[in-house]
């Protein structure tokens, strides 16, 4: 259990008026104080904004009235969700100086929502890794321990949780950048289905993939985040408009008469540690009264390539945007080409570049039919596969991550090696269906393990129902000293 | 060593991509990527001409909106955020010049 107050008590606290936001705020600001430069969770912390932001909401309970479901909960924003004349830099040195001339729709929501933004959190550049390590202004630290990589790419999202100087935070999921990190530092964290969270204001990395989501302490938590950041948006063409469901309704209902599916072919890969902490899981759910069910999902091998086909990709084509002209660093030429050329290699680092150039190749002439063409054909594959597999089981357990935190520089020399931390969690972004990490005890070194829950489109009901037993039973790991 | 890619195509890709990669640079990704595609030669075998592409998650249809001017960002404040700007437009250096 996390010794930091959850935002759903800290929400309640201020909306009676038991507590004071700005009390709340300074609590999190020492913590920050004492900490942050050891971790390297925020580019920016933004105390002052904060401070008067929870002035604010203290000032609405003082007259009578409601600041919302968040009312005082301080947040922290993954540094590519556009804040108006906040810096949002994606870690990057391509919009380092750049301040965006709007908000984007979650940041809106949350402010709304009574919530008080303190600040924006670390990640590889442009959301492109998963150990936070191709951040342009160095890597984030993983709070239980500093030798350790928090994951990515969200990871100065999910250290900012661990490290207590957030109980909540947002970060975005184009592969598992959400779910890793957050395995990885022993935090909630979820991918909600594509469009159910609007993209405006969210910097593209892949547009078909790309998903908002919160991290959190636990479940409930997480439950009512997504109800603040889920709905319809008119500024997102991709944005659902089915009504939202209430989140936190099956949390304490149990999993009785559920149908959990084990995938039988899943690709192999996941440490011993790790792996036995899922059986664990399976068996908790089953003791709960679920139902253990096999499956298949005979693509799930393929996703790893057709991701790191479709991914980089939408990126080369998203990316073409930082070309000097209308944001972002301009390195002076000659003529327009060539300062396009000088600009880009300027201001973006390695992986960027790395992914530029593949996804272009893949879109480029004489590649396309056998890379980026295969790829979409194999997307799906995936989405008849799961549709398969979720007519057999309500729910698919598997990991979240394949080996418990990392040190750093252990996957650095080889790229693929990096990417095969995504291997459990592409899926879920390939089919646009909701994922989830939940702790679940630790492997080696007392590092935690993160369950991965995963659930058909618009099933985060029962995915959270799934993850709330998960966590009462981590509870019971913990209390009856399992190894 | 992969033989799937040349340093040629990388250059040729690179161009393509607008991007200045110093020869160094040229080597390690000629390297680096023919790796890449070594391994999603997983691939490279199945027969996928019956399936069909799909290119986004979720079946989505237009969206549309009756035509009417909505607020937007304000253009002074977009161009601040420029590298350069001029009357009211963003300015670039010549277009037609040494480069292609």
């Amino acid at each position: 259990m996390s010794p930091f107050d959850s935002a759903s008590e800290i929400a309640a606290g201020v909306r009676s008026g038991d507590l004071k936001a700005v009390d709340v705020l300074e609590q999190h600001l020492a913590r920050i104080d004492a900490r942050e430069t050891e971790i390297h969770a925020f580019n920016l912390v933004i105390a002052d904004a904060a401070r008067q932001q929870a002035a604010a909401v203290d000032a609405i309970v003082a007259a009578g009235g409601d600041p919302g479901p968040l009312a005082g909960v301080p947040v922290a924003l993954k540094d590519n969700m556009c804040t108006r004349g906040v810096p949002t830099t994606c870690s990057s040195k391509i919009l380092a100086d750049w301040k965006p001339p709007y908000d984007g729709t979650v940041v809106s929501l949350l402010q709304r929502a009574g919530a008080v933004a303190i600040g924006k959190t670390n990640l590889d550049e442009f959301a492109m890794g998963s150990s936070t390590e191709n951040s342009a202004f160095g890597p984030t630290r993983n709070p239980l321990d500093t030798d350790l990589v928090p994951g990515g790419s969200s990871g100065g999202s999910a250290a900012a949780v661990a490290a207590g100087f957030a109980p909540l935070s947002f970060g975005s999921d184009t592969g598992g950048s959400i779910r890793q990190p957050a395995a990885l530092c022993g935090v909630v964290g979820v991918k909600p289905t594509y469009g159910r969270v609007s993209r405006y204001g969210l910097v593209a990395f892949a547009s078909s993939l790309d998903q908002i989501g919160p991290f959190t302490h636990t479940v409930a938590d997480a439950a009512l985040a997504l109800q603040v950041v889920c709905g319809h948006d008119p500024h997102d063409s991709t944005s659902i408009a089915e009504p939202l469901p209430d989140y936190s309704a099956l949390l304490e209902r149990g999993v009785e008469g559920l149908r959990v599916g084990r995938i039988t072919d899943l690709p192999a890969g996941a440490d011993p540690d790790v792996a036995e902490r899922i059986e664990q899981a399976f068996d908790a759910l089953a003791a709960a009264g679920a139902t253990i069910v096999d499956v298949e999902v005979p693509a799930f091998t393929y996703g790893l390539t057709a991701y790191y086909i479709i991914a980089p990709a939408e990126a080369s084509s998203n990316l073409a945007r930082y070309d000097g002209v209308r944001y972002g660093l301009r390195v002076d030429a000659p003529d327009t080409h060539a300062m396009y050329s000088a600009t880009r290699a300027a201001g973006f680092g390695d992986e960027v570049k790395r992914r530029i150039l593949l996804g272009t190749y893949a879109l480029s002439a004489g590649y396309y039919d056998a890379y980026y063409g295969k790829a979409l054909r194999i997307r799906r594959l995936m989405a008849d596969d799961f549709a398969k597999a979720y007519a057999q089981a309500d729910v698919l357990l598997t990991p979240s991550s394949p080996s418990v935190a990392f040190p750093f520089g252990s996957k650095t020399a080889d790229p693929f090696a990096m990417y095969l931390c995504d291997t459990y969690t592409i899926p879920a972004n390939l089919t646009g269906e909701p994922g989830m990490s939940v702790p679940f005890g630790t492997g080696q070194n007392d590092l935690p393990v993160g369950v991965q829950v995963l659930a058909p489109a618009l099933g985060e009901p029962v995915m959270l129902q799934v993850a709330a037993e998960l966590e009462r039973a981590a509870t019971d790991l913990t209390a009856g000293g399992a190894s | 060593m992969s033989d799937r890619l040349t340093n040629d195509v990388v250059v040729k890709v690179a161009h393509l991509a607008r991007l200045d990669l110093t020869p160094t640079e040229i080597e390690r990704a000629t390297e680096q990527l023919g790796d890449m595609l070594d391994h999603f030669a997983d691939i490279d075998a199945l027969d996928l001409s019956a399936v069909a592409p799909m290119n986004q998650p979720l079946p989505f249809v237009n969206v549309m909106r009756d035509d009417v001017v909505q607020p937007c960002l304000d253009r002074d404040e977009v161009l601040d955020a420029a590298p350069e700007a001029e009357d009211g437009r963003f300015r670039v250096p010549p277009i037609i010049g040494s480069g292609a």
